[in-house]
């Protein structure tokens, strides 16, 4: 229903502003050109997603979502000290992680939903633990190591060299992870209601 | 350097395929089609949502938007260009790539509000639908600290996000 709203909301916020500023004939054929944009940019990033979906495929089957598990459970368990003990919990927690930096978030969600169901603490129903909110804010911080799809559209508009934002887009997430892992902490380490 | 990154990373993965005796040409092809049934439900709700953003858009709302935020975007040093893309982008991912697409067609790609755009779609997520996911699957009611948490992730990255596009290419 949210995007309900948002979509009626933004045309209702329109209409108003165009009232206002006396730019009714931009509004109207504002309505075709932006549903012909939406398979303009379907179409300029379709071979790169297709391409990518490939390459992701062929990631799972080749291991590498293990051969990455390997090399990072050491950090991940850290930050969940209670998985440690248990072997699917472990498992789960670092196939979701590890899927997601690879870009594979068809295979990360059942992998992440598998691991929550695992951190939940069952002598508190309906409770989320501290480890299950660090897990949920790892997994919206966006750990992705190549985000193939906005190169997709920056490819589909002719930019230069697509994959040029990678540096920068590292960068960004391992802040936005580190710093909201941090404050998920410090959060959980002042409230004592959990 | 980083040009070598994305084709060495398909070669090694098609190595390390091969090596487990995988198929690994037919493997591309299986996913490449599944990749089409992505797009293919990814379309509908991208020719919805640019509608919508285009009319917001030409009606001048997007500017008045980014105009009334532009002093609270600028103190913490975030291009008030990107808000509208700042504000849809925990809730909608489809909704934030159609913001992002048009905001990197009008100020082109490569120019320092189209790579502001870029790298702030590519280190973020749909905050809101992950949470709903997780704490729904794991029967979650009291999420805690959670959302703020999350929504502090979500400003760190866009505010790196600027900071790196500034430092990056200017």
């Amino acid at each position: 229903m949210l995007m309900s709203w948002i979509w009626t909301g933004l045309v209702g916020v329109s209409i108003l502003c165009a009232a206002v500023l006396g730019k009714g004939h931009d509004l109207a054929s504002a309505i075709v050109e932006g549903a012909q944009n939406g398979v303009s940019v379907a179409v300029s990033i379709a071979g790169a997603i297709c391409l990518w979906t490939g390459v992701g495929k062929l990631m799972e089957r080749a291991g590498l979502t293990r051969l990455l598990s390997r090399l990072l459970s050491p950090v991940l368990l850290r930050l969940f000290p209670s998985a440690g003990g248990d072997a699917s919990a472990r498992h789960y927690l670092t196939a979701n992680i590890c899927a997601n930096l690879l870009g594979l978030g068809n295979a990360a969600t059942p992998m992440g939903i598998q691991a929550a169901k695992r951190l939940a603490d069952p002598k508190r129903p309906g409770i989320a633990t501290d480890e299950l909110c660090r897990l949920v804010v790892l997994n919206t911080a966006s750990i992705q190591l190549i985000p193939a799809n906005v190169a997709a559209v920056r490819a589909g508009l002719g930019a230069a060299a697509p994959f040029d934002i990678l540096p920068a887009v590292w960068v960004t997430s391992l802040s936005s992870a580190v710093l909201g892992v941090l404050a998920a902490f410090i959060m959980g380490a002042m409230r004592k209601d959990g | 350097m980083v040009d070598y990154i994305v084709p060495v990373l398909l070669f090694l993965t098609a190595v390390l395929a091969l090596r487990k005796k995988e198929n690994a040409y037919d493997l591309l092809l299986d996913g490449a089609g599944e990749g089409l049934t992505l797009l293919i439900s990814i379309l509908p709700p991208l020719i919805v949502l640019l509608t919508a953003v285009s009319m917001l858009r030409a009606s001048g709302g997007a500017e008045l938007i980014s105009g009334l935020l532009a002093p609270v975007f600028s103190f913490v040093g975030i291009p008030p260009e990107t808000a509208l893309l700042v504000l849809v982008r925990p809730l909608s991912g489809s909704a934030a790539l159609a913001v992002g697409a048009e905001l990197m067609a009008e100020y082109g790609p490569d120019s320092l509000i189209g790579r502001t755009v870029a790298v702030m779609l590519g280190s973020t997520e749909t905050t809101f639908y992950a949470i709903s996911v997780y704490f729904g699957a794991a029967g979650i009611k009291k999420t805690r600290y959670t959302i703020p948490a999350a929504l502090f992730a979500d400003f760190v990255g866009f505010f790196m996000a600027s900071l790196t596009a500034r430092l990056f290419w200017t």
